[in-house]
């Protein structure tokens, strides 16, 4: 019984990703223009651009090879594995021990991989400025993370993701020091990785300033709507991540009654909006920044982290 | 029943007669396939026994053979760890001898290469076998000769006559540095076996020595920053499948010695010996991975690569030297391991890539990445098997490379607990850079992969590209599929690496085959476990489910048309992205600081009509401000004394009067 409902939790948690995802980034999309004093674009846009493009034809480039055609599915896939291990209202995932943070990372690491790949694939300057972009902010944005899971992972003992979000739970975390720096170092890096402004503008169609768009400028149709999910998907993740790892008020346990289930999937949903809002703010008020202010940006994450993690190993009491 | 370590040195035996066939025939045709056929074989067996004599816990076994120092004879020894590196060194021999059969048929000029490729292989048996000081260094110096020879193959190329020499400067001092440290070894009995050496206790300046003796000899073999500047220039030199086992296996040798001399013969470690490998390692990581990104020769970034790999060896050494001075056995014992799974791992998908590198030069004749492009059309299963191995060396999951930086990272966690200060600071320090080389290896084999085959053709050569043959897809395809099983299923490969830690650090990891689902857990559950095979069966299930849905629900309609190029097509492949420019960011973000690196633009002034031109200044750092210095001074030296070679009969003997003047009195002074 304990099994079966321990993998309900785990496949009700992945579905609730899945579906939520698309609705987040809709909300934050929502909040934006209305801090913009515009009315913008219903919070169900995201759902109904996935089916538009769903429906659509795939325009292939002549000399698109297989890669081109494997790459959304697999970034997807491997986004999703991800996000499905990270807990959100509920700690006790039936999988959470088959990967840790760590391999979390990594896993996202393997959907990057493969999409700058893609961005290289067709052989135009645009795929190749994004894929070169992103690798340069990959390559300053995944030690900061590491970083930032060597210091959480110090201070809860164990780099699982369901026993990191237990302890941080308990009552004997307390105000940290080492906590605050990751904390800080891991929004950086969220807002770098998910495209976000200052780091990238999500909105921007001007091709020498983007990134991320210019890597994904040659799909189209469902190929498209599997890199969009997997976006959606991402942002979905950090913000998950964040919650459960710094906020995790309110996050059921295991061997909790299913009352206490749907009061943290409540508490959870506040938290998103909260998350969304905070963001929403935070992309108004900020300007993009050039590129070769990123690693400035990344660099100043690298060392919050570093710093958080040295203070672990110099005492215990940070 | 022979022992382990008889069948072994049979499989030399053999190795050593194949040479002399090959010498015999080498000018016949059917030697290549004769050759690379009994290495194959050889390799094969031995690899069999070795893996036999790790997996069945057999003890040590001893041989003598009455040659060598006639008071000494040569003794060699099997025991764990050596059969680890024995299967190794077999493993890349086996992979390295298939490949060959296909690729040697291109080779212009067989009888250079043939009859040092078996010795090569027998050269690196024997370093591993050794057992003691003396047979430790012929062996060591016969691998180092064969594989200059190899190196020396295409020596008309004039490239490859300076990698030839620098190699063989470098691999004398490694041996000179190696020749001192087990004379410090030996202590003051001089006793040259390993065993005697094991029951020596050395002090702690001594042990330094030797530690820096061993760093400066192994780590000059292995590419240890800043010994490394031989290896970029000789492992590219070598035709493909021996650059791959140069590159994949030698350095792996010199792993063992370094294993050898400082876990078994030096005796308990100090914390201080932990700190200097662990830097050197971290520094090594990130320097070699920022030459590969700079680099534009495929073959030469898969070596700047094997520096950066061999680094994170390192660093999880020092890490495996600091726990144990500290008492701190299972966590030595991890990151042994760690550092023993990276071995393994790295031995599989650098040969693999080296393979692959020499499939595109024997399909394009051309190594240099700008010119390459568009390859994935015409080398389909090639551009498979290298996107394999880029994967794996990337560190992403569910293949090997992962998994070997994941034990690594854990291990780097359990050291909050080590009292010394500097390793406190250190430890973290080098973790993030060793976080730091990983992500840019991805980024390095991105562009490894991205510009080699994807995009369009860059020259004709690359557009006339064709598929190779198949013993060479089969020697890659094997190495593949090795990266993925000790990916999806490391806790195989942790157990069968037990016995070798238990040897050398006298702990082991939990066993893994016990737990459920085949993860892994270095420690507890709670702390940390990952698995490999539900990774990658979710990441399957994961895609699938969404390509059903999709070719279900979705639409499926496909439209073939030109790529975008914002209304201005640029139909010259010349307008794609190079490898130079995929890097600029990156140039600019690291390499101003490190190769001091600066773009100038040559921009016509209007109405001339020259094009315009980008070139990129930039400075090797190690060669610069070591090298050019140590090399200045020796020829001023040799220079000085380059005048004595002149002179008249009468200089001549006035200077050996003054010579046995100055000796004699020197001599009375003396008594």
């Amino acid at each position: 019984m304990v099994v079966i409902s321990d993998i309900l939790v785990q496949l009700g948690q992945m579905t609730l990703v899945l579906l939520l995802a698309p609705l987040l980034t809709g909300v934050v999309r929502k909040m934006k223009a209305r801090l913009l004093r515009r009315k913008g674009p219903s919070i169900l846009q995201p759902y109904r651009d996935l089916l538009r493009l769903l429906r659509k034809e795939v325009v292939l480039a002549d000399n698109a090879s297989w890669l081109f055609r494997v790459t959304p599915y697999i970034t997807f896939a491997a986004i999703w594995v991800a996000a499905a291990l990270v807990p959100t209202f509920a700690t006790g995932l039936e999988f959470s021990w088959s990967a840790d943070l760590i391999a979390i990372v990594a896993l996202l690491g393997s959907a990057r991989f493969f999409l700058a790949l893609a961005g290289m694939d067709v052989g135009t300057s645009f795929g190749g400025i994004g894929s070169s972009r992103e690798v340069m902010i990959a390559a300053l944005a995944e030690p900061a993370m590491l970083l930032m899971v060597f210091c959480v992972a110090l201070i809860a003992g164990s780099t699982q993701l369901s026993t990191v979000a237990t302890f941080m739970a308990s009552s004997e975390v307390g105000l940290r020091v080492s906590l605050g720096m990751a904390m800080i170092a891991l929004i950086m890096v969220a807002l770098a990785e998910n495209a976000r402004i200052p780091i990238d503008n999500p909105a921007t169609h001007l091709e020498l300033t983007m990134v991320h768009e210019a890597m994904i400028l040659e799909y189209s149709g469902r190929h498209l709507a599997m890199i969009e999910f997997g976006a959606f998907l991402k942002l979905q993740l950090y913000v998950s991540l964040i919650i459960c790892v710094f906020f995790p008020w309110q996050i059921t346990t295991e061997g909790a009654g299913p009352l206490s289930y749907l009061v943290s999937a409540a508490a959870y949903i506040l938290k998103l909006v909260i998350a969304s809002f905070l963001l929403a703010v935070f992309e108004t008020a900020t300007a993009k920044v050039r590129v070769f202010r990123v690693p400035e940006f990344l660099g100043a994450a690298l060392m919050l982290g570093l710093l958080g993690t040295l203070l672990r190993f110099v005492s215990r009491g940070f | 029943m022979i022992s382990t370590v008889a069948q072994q040195l049979w499989c030399v035996a053999a190795l050593l007669a194949t040479t002399v066939l090959a010498i015999a025939t080498s000018r016949s045709r059917r030697s290549t396939a004769v050759v690379y056929g009994a290495t194959f074989a050889i390799s094969g067996i031995a690899l069999a026994a070795a893996l036999h004599a790790l997996i069945a816990h057999t003890n040590a076994t001893e041989l003598m053979l009455p040659v060598g120092l006639p008071w000494l004879g040569s003794h060699f020894r099997l025991d764990a760890l050596a059969a680890f590196f024995l299967a190794v060194v077999n493993l890349g021999g086996a992979a390295a001898s298939l490949y060959g059969l296909g690729y040697g048929s291109h080779e212009t000029t067989p009888h250079r290469v043939l009859p040092f490729f078996p010795a090569f292989l027998a050269g690196m048996n024997l370093v591993v076998l050794a057992d003691d000081a003396f047979t430790y260094l012929l062996c060591w110096e016969f691998m180092s000769l064969a594989s200059w020879a190899l190196v020396m193959a295409h020596h008309r190329e004039a490239d490859n006559a300076r990698a030839g020499y620098v190699y063989l400067v470098m691999a004398s001092f490694g041996t000179l540095a190696l020749l001192l440290a087990f004379g410090l070894l030996s202590g003051a009995g001089g006793s040259y076996s390993f065993a005697a050496m094991r029951g020596i206790r050395h002090t702690p300046s001594e042990a330094a020595l030797v530690l820096a003796l061993m760093l400066l000899g192994a780590g000059s073999k292995a590419g240890l920053v800043p010994l490394h500047v031989w290896l970029p220039l000789a492992h590219p030199a070598a035709p493909s499948h021996v650059s791959a086992l140069m590159s994949g296996v030698m350095t792996k040798v010199a792993v063992y010695g370094f294993i050898r001399v400082v876990f078994d013969l030096l005796g308990p470690p100090s914390w201080s010996a932990g700190v200097v490998v662990l830097i050197l390692g971290g520094v090594t990581a990130v320097m070699g991975i920022l030459y590969a990104l700079m680099e534009k020769d495929l073959k030469r970034l898969l070596a700047y690569s094997t520096i950066e790999n061999i680094g994170v060896i390192f660093a999880s050494l020092g890490l495996a030297l600091a726990f144990q001075a500290n008492g701190y056995g299972l966590a030595a014992a991890l990151a042994f391991t760690a550092a023993l799974f990276h071995v393994l791992n790295h031995s599989f998908f650098k040969s693999l890539l080296f393979f692959g590198a020499g499939a595109v030069l024997t399909s394009t004749g051309e190594g240099d990445m700008e010119k390459l492009g568009g390859l994935i059309h015409r080398m389909p299963l090639t551009s498979f098997v290298f996107l394999v191995g880029c994967v794996a060396i990337s560190a992403l999951p569910p293949f090997n490379g992962f998994v070997s930086e994941w034990l690594m990272f854990q291990a780097v966690l359990q050291s909050p607990d080590l009292p010394q200060w500097m390793l406190k600071i250190m430890v973290p320090a080098v973790g993030a850079l060793l976080a730091l080389a990983a992500a840019l290896a991805a980024a390095c084999f991105v562009k490894a992969f991205g510009i080699t085959f994807l995009g369009r053709a860059r020259s004709p050569a690359a557009e006339a590209a064709g598929e190779v043959d198949r013993y060479c897809l089969a020697a890659m395809f094997g190495l593949a599929a090795l990266c993925f099983l000790a990916g999806i299923l490391p806790g195989l490969v942790i157990d069968a690496l037990s016995p070798v830690a238990m040897a050398v650090i006298g702990h082991r990891m939990p066993v893994q085959a016990s737990d459920a689902w085949l993860s892994i857990v270095p420690i507890e559950e709670s702390r940390s476990s990952y698995n490999g095979l539900l990774v990658f069966i979710f990441i399957t299930a994961a895609a699938s489910l969404a390509v059903y849905f999709i070719h279900r629900f979705a639409s499926r309609a496909i439209r073939r048309g030109p790529a975008w190029g914002c209304g201005f097509a640029d139909p010259a492949p010349a307008a794609q992205y190079s490898g130079v420019s995929f890097v600029q960011p990156i140039r600019r973000v690291f390499g101003t600081l490190i190769f001091q690196a600066r773009e100038h633009v040559d921009m016509p002034p209007p109405g001339d009509l020259r094009p315009a031109r980008l070139r990129i200044d930039m400075h090797d750092p190690v060669w610069e401000q070591l090298y050019s210095p140590v090399t200045e001074t020796v020829w001023f030296f040799a220079d000085r004394l380059n005048q004595l070679q002149f002179l008249t009969i009468r200089r001549y003997l006035s200077l050996v009067f003054a010579t046995l003047v100055t000796l004699l009195l020197a001599l009375a002074i003396w008594s």
